[in-house]
């Protein structure tokens, strides 16, 4: 769980007293166990709650993904072993949507991160009318992704914003989403724009968390702009980067709103990404052993790419 | 040490001393901000201003401010879509969430601050371990349960034979009921919270439960406010597991409403443009509100969508 990253540093050790029962006899050991109990029981709702609609469903779709299964047949799953994975493997539709989550993933990460963190630098300092910046910037992120995408829907559309911008250059018009070649750079830029705010605000946090007298000192030092930001900033600033890269791969590879709303996957699937596939296959085709298989494929390259990350970017100081 | 460092170091003490040079940098900064804000927000602007473009007016090239303002295209948008049904049911299952989520949510994690008990803190990992499952890992099996809960929707006691929990305000609200998230904000929010009140009351006969409603629940009402919009924001915003669990137009939420305006081919974007205005106005009231709850329940918990 990526959250751990940015816990203040108390999380682990509640203030003393809390965790260990109070030295004493056995009267006091019974009144621990008592409110022991009663905590247990204010758990239960909750916890029994995740186990059942999270937990039992990850073990569900963990069944299902070796089973055949269409929700309208009048027999449950049957068993097919390994099958639905196997056939994953030659399946061309499945290879593509690989291929362009995987694109969608890296190029609008790297773009959104570096923008942001440029942004996050300039409302750092402090100057009147910065709170303002850092909600405006804020605002693509609070509009929910479907309204967002039918703003740039229009946008894109044959007289939409964009067009409307060529038009004033004498350039001819540019049909964004339904060229099989641009659909999923459209979608992309979409993207970018969306995540940039809350990354900022990420960045920001974790700017403001790196001790202001290490500033002091490489200033002190003679280090210019880009020493400091390369020995002070950048290592400060690593737990931070490491849970936003973590949480745009999780959030990116899951594309599927924009998706839905701005090309439904297409031109020729150029914009079909693995969520939108799983999507289609399960409740248009019917075929939820298949989808559920890819739907772990899936959970596993998420996984593997955020440790990747997490390496990546932690591995040199750790 | 050179020359040169001397004479660095020299003129960084010297600043220093001045404080931050006045305006050198500055102004440049403001001005790629100011840039970068007005490209963020153009197309807000440009939103709204087609929302008020009679259909007369929206062919060929739209102005930014239109010439004949009107409000017939919010009309055409509840009346084409259904939008003031799809604002109530949103509305239901947004303020169902917010009141489970501040109850279930916030006392398990006042729990696991205040009332540990053995193993708690494994169980409190695993449970908000659950918040990085991918929705499309539980997508499949949450609709089949949804629609396999027994004796509702014409299910019988072993779930079958009936649609369950399927197109209904109740199958909507199900994923939703206890974010784990929101355990983990109010188990950090309760760690820094005073022991000394809590004991006072059990001192003076007061049981658990009472403790926490009327000692800590008081205190917490920034946590409450971060839960309360998260939670409302979460179920409002979300648009594939209402797409896949709801089928007719009586239980469709905001965001699907919206997504109707494609189906019909030729998209109207005036109404469109309605539409996602007043989708987006609950949400954009609460945050202008709370600018601060928002921006730092998003830095501190780390809640991000």
């Amino acid at each position: 769980m990526a959250t751990t990253v940015i816990l203040p540093a108390d999380v682990d050790s509640p203030p003393a007293g809390r965790t260990s029962p109070e030295p004493g006899g056995v009267r006091k050991r019974r009144r621990w166990s008592r409110t022991a109990l009663i905590g247990l029981l204010f758990v239960l709702p909750a916890g029994l709650y995740i186990v059942i609609f999270q937990l039992v469903p990850v073990l569900y779709g963990l069944v299902l993904s070796f089973t055949k299964y269409s929700p309208l047949s009048r027999s449950g799953p049957v068993f097919t072993g390994i099958e639905n994975y196997t056939d994953l493997l030659s399946d061309a539709d499945f290879g593509s949507a690989l291929l362009v989550t995987g694109r969608y993933v890296l190029q609008v990460l790297p773009i959104t991160v570096i923008l942001a963190l440029g942004l996050a630098i300039l409302v750092n300092r402090p100057f009147k009318g910065v709170g303002l910046f850092r909600s405006a910037l804020y605002v693509p992120h609070i509009v929910s992704l479907t309204a967002v995408s039918m703003v740039w829907l229009w946008m894109y559309s044959q007289t939409g914003l964009f067009n409307e911008v060529l038009g004033w250059f004498g350039a001819p018009a540019q049909s964004w989403l339904l060229d099989s070649d641009s659909a999923l750079n459209a979608v992309s830029a979409m993207r970018i724009w969306k995540a940039l705010g809350s990354n900022m605000v990420l960045l920001l946090a974790g700017l403001q968390s790196i001790p202001r007298d290490l500033y002091e000192a490489a200033r002190v030092d003679g280090a210019g702009r880009w020493a400091t930001f390369r020995y002070v900033t950048l290592p400060g600033l690593r737990p931070m980067l490491v849970y936003v890269i973590a949480m745009d791969i999780i959030y990116l590879a899951q594309g599927f709103a924009e998706i839905y709303v701005l090309t439904q996957g297409g031109p020729l699937g150029s914009t079909t990404t693995v969520n939108y596939l799983i999507y289609t296959e399960a409740f248009q085709y019917n075929s939820m052993g298949s989808a559920s298989a890819m739907a772990f494929v899936l959970f596993a390259l998420i996984i593997g790419f955020s440790l990747l990350t997490i390496r990546g970017v932690m591995g040199r100081n750790r | 040490m050179s020359a040169a460092a001397e004479t660095r170091r020299a003129s960084a003490l010297r600043r220093m001393r001045r404080g931050h040079a006045p305006g050198q940098g500055r102004v440049g900064s403001i001005i790629v901000l100011m840039v970068v804000t007005v490209l963020v927000l153009v197309p807000f602007a440009w939103v709204i201003s087609l929302s008020l473009t009679p259909e007369s007016e929206a062919f060929g090239s739209v102005s930014l401010i239109p010439a004949h303002p009107t409000l017939e295209n919010y009309g055409t948008a509840f009346s084409d879509a259904d939008l003031g049904r799809a604002l109530l049911n949103s509305g239901i299952v947004g303020v169902v969430t917010v009141v489970t989520n501040c109850l279930l949510a916030v006392l398990a994690g006042y729990a696991f601050a205040m009332l540990p008990f053995p193993g708690n803190r494994a169980v409190f990992y695993t449970l908000i371990s659950t918040a990085a499952i991918p929705i499309s890992v539980t997508l499949i099996p949450l609709f089949l349960m949804a629609r396999g809960i027994p004796l509702v929707g014409g299910n019988d006691i072993l779930g079958h034979g009936g649609s369950g929990l399927l197109d209904t305000l109740a199958g909507v609200i199900l994923p939703y009921i206890v974010m784990p998230m929101n355990i983990f904000l109010a188990r950090q929010f309760f760690l820094s919270a005073p022991l000394e009140m809590g004991e006072a009351a059990r001192m003076d006969g007061a049981g658990e439960l009472r403790i926490f409603f009327s000692v800590y629940l008081p205190l917490a009402k920034p946590l409450i406010a971060v839960v309360a919009i998260f939670s409302f924001t979460g179920v409002w915003d979300d648009f594939l597991w209402p797409l896949v669990v709801t089928s007719s137009q009586e239980v469709q939420t905001v965001q699907l409403a919206l997504a109707r305006f494609l189906g019909s081919g030729n998209v109207q974007y005036g109404p469109l443009m309605a539409g996602t205005v007043i989708a987006t106005l609950p949400v954009l009231v609460v945050f202008l509100f709370n600018q601060r709850s928002f921006i730092s329940g998003l830095s501190d918990g780390g809640v991000k969508g």
